[in-house]
């Protein structure tokens, strides 16, 4: 047990990693990246956000939607249950700290309708996790997905300096750099 | 039948879903609503949401928070006193309005006809890259780069590039946001209080020949001005006439006697004395007017002679019956 979870945790920051690998949540990996404070604000945020939903998710996906039989419904149930947890959790941060909220609370929204959150939520079902490992499973990939969003920023911190000939200025360089950190991740694949 | 069941059920669980996140939120915006001092929202509503800074605070939001905080209302330079007095009504307070209106200021005449250049400067047409380049490309080290680094770092429109590629400031649009200030990476344009009618209109610190050999509008250094000046406001430093504005009182004699033209006065603006009925003839006024422009009878009523009234109010201040008026 105690093994199968570290493996699942270890997998899903690093040889699963859920931009570098599985190529989910591209838009926040280049929408937020450019400096490394807010890369580090999303991360953390992201964080929050898909451990709570991978919860809520496993909760809704076995005792409502199986019971019921309408897996069908799943993707936009899990749709509806991410939006509506995130700006419950914003209101209840503004109210509770606002401190927390001056940090995480403007990147909440951003994640409201993320395709990575989505995403582990419903990796979490086709690989019939459960609540645990669920939740430990959501924790690792939205810490992966902080791993690669700092390490991007802090590239693309250092490329906003250099000289980038010109057809290759703001987003192509931007995609390359994704490109090669995404081999250099591939590099995990047989760490396990 | 059955796939009306389907139906129902899927309506059902996702409507139920829908219902309940709704309900949930609904309730949740009630019992953590944040109390938000209303004001804020009425005081960014009169800020002028030009989010210049110039005020010392992070855009119009911040400094709406820093009143709620006790900061001063004056200090915003776009409204002026129109919004510092708006802002004083929301906040209950009394208005100050002691704070004279800044504007910015070129400290340079020396354009493309009065000053030459070192060499051709063909790089990138800021004054911060010509700076960079040498030390600039101007014949003076003190003067206007004529790149117009300034007009681009004005939110408010309020610079030009005038012909003789220096530029000029609407003091009416100005608001005293510094952002021209410190964009000018020779520290030429500055802020004065707008009642600062008289200014000296150039910053080199070279010697008068030095001056004179590259520049014909810049400062020498001769105290001309300072010889003129009736009330003692002009000193020399640096081989730059400097002038005291606590001492000064915009007569523009300086201005006159400039040899250069370095030192500018806004005179039409200056007032005129006018003398009372009250006036005995006593010739105090004659004696004390620095420009001769009185004249008169002993005994009889005297009389100003409004072109030459220079408008710096001695007279006014020695009259024994105290009814001349300055207008």
């Amino acid at each position: 047990m105690g093994t199968r979870l570290v493996i699942i945790f270890i997998s899903g920051i690093l040889i699963n990693n859920i931009v570098l690998s599985r190529s989910i949540g591209i838009c926040p990996f280049l929408g937020v990246s450019k400096q490394v404070e807010t890369a580090i604000g999303m991360g953390l945020a992201v964080t929050f956000v898909m451990t709570v939903s991978s919860a809520a998710t496993w909760v809704v996906q076995t005792y409502v939607l199986e019971k019921f039989d309408l897996m069908y419904l799943q993707t936009i149930t899990f749709i509806l249950i991410i939006a509506a947890l995130v700006q419950f959790v914003e209101m209840v941060i503004l109210k509770s700290s606002p401190t927390l909220y001056q940090g995480l609370g403007v990147y909440l929204p951003l994640i409201t309708t993320n395709c990575a959150v989505l995403g582990v939520t419903i990796i979490n079902v086709d690989n019939h996790y459960n609540l645990l490992e669920s939740m430990i499973n959501g924790c690792a990939v939205a810490l992966g997905f902080t791993l690669a969003i700092v390490i991007f920023a802090g590239i693309r911190e250092r490329l906003a300096f250099s000289d980038i000939p010109k057809p290759f200025q703001g987003f192509p360089i931007a995609l390359i750099t994704a490109g090669l950190l995404s081999i250099a991740f591939l590099g995990f694949q047989g760490l396990l | 039948m059955s796939n009306l069941i389907m139906i129902a059920k899927a309506v059902g669980v996702l409507g139920g879903f829908g219902l309940l996140f709704g309900a949930v939120l609904a309730y949740a915006s009630k019992k953590f609503a944040v109390e938000v001092d209303p004001r804020a929202e009425e005081l960014l509503a009169i800020l002028p949401g030009a989010n210049c800074g110039g005020c010392g605070y992070p855009g119009c939001s911040g400094y709406a928070d820093a009143i709620l905080q006790g900061a001063p209302t004056n200090s915003c330079p776009v409204g002026g006193a129109t919004v510092a007095e708006k802002i004083a009504a929301v906040m209950g307070v009394a208005v100050d309005t002691s704070a004279i209106r800044q504007v910015a200021t070129v400290y340079c005449r020396g354009g493309k006809e009065e000053c030459g250049k070192r060499f051709q400067y063909t790089g990138v047409q800021t004054c911060r890259a010509a700076q960079a380049v040498g030390g600039g490309d101007k014949l003076c080290t003190f003067g206007c780069l004529g790149y117009g680094d300034c007009l681009r770092a004005c939110p408010f429109d309020a610079i030009s590039m005038g012909d003789n590629g220096l530029p000029v400031i609407d003091e009416a649009k100005c608001t005293g946001c510094e952002q021209c200030v410190l964009a000018c990476p020779r520290k030429i344009t500055a802020l004065r209080p707008v009642d600062a009618l008289v200014q000296v209109r150039c910053l080199s610190e070279a010697k008068g020949k030095d001056v004179r050999a590259i520049c014909s509008t810049g400062c020498i250094g001769c105290g001309l001005c300072m010889k003129a000046c009736p009330f003692d406001a002009i000193t020399l430093e640096n081989n730059l006439a400097r002038i005291d504005y606590s001492k000064c009182r915009k007569c523009g004699l300086c201005v006159t006697k400039c040899p250069t033209k370095a030192i500018v006065g806004q005179l039409e603006a200056r007032p005129k004395a006018i003398i009372g009925d009250d006036c005995v003839g006593c010739s105090i006024c004659k004696k004390a007017c620095p420009v001769g422009a009185i004249e008169g009878e002993l005994k009889a009523k005297h009389r100003v002679d409004h072109d030459k009234c220079v408008g710096c109010g001695l007279c006014a201040e020695k009259c024994p019956k105290h009814t001349i008026n300055m207008q």
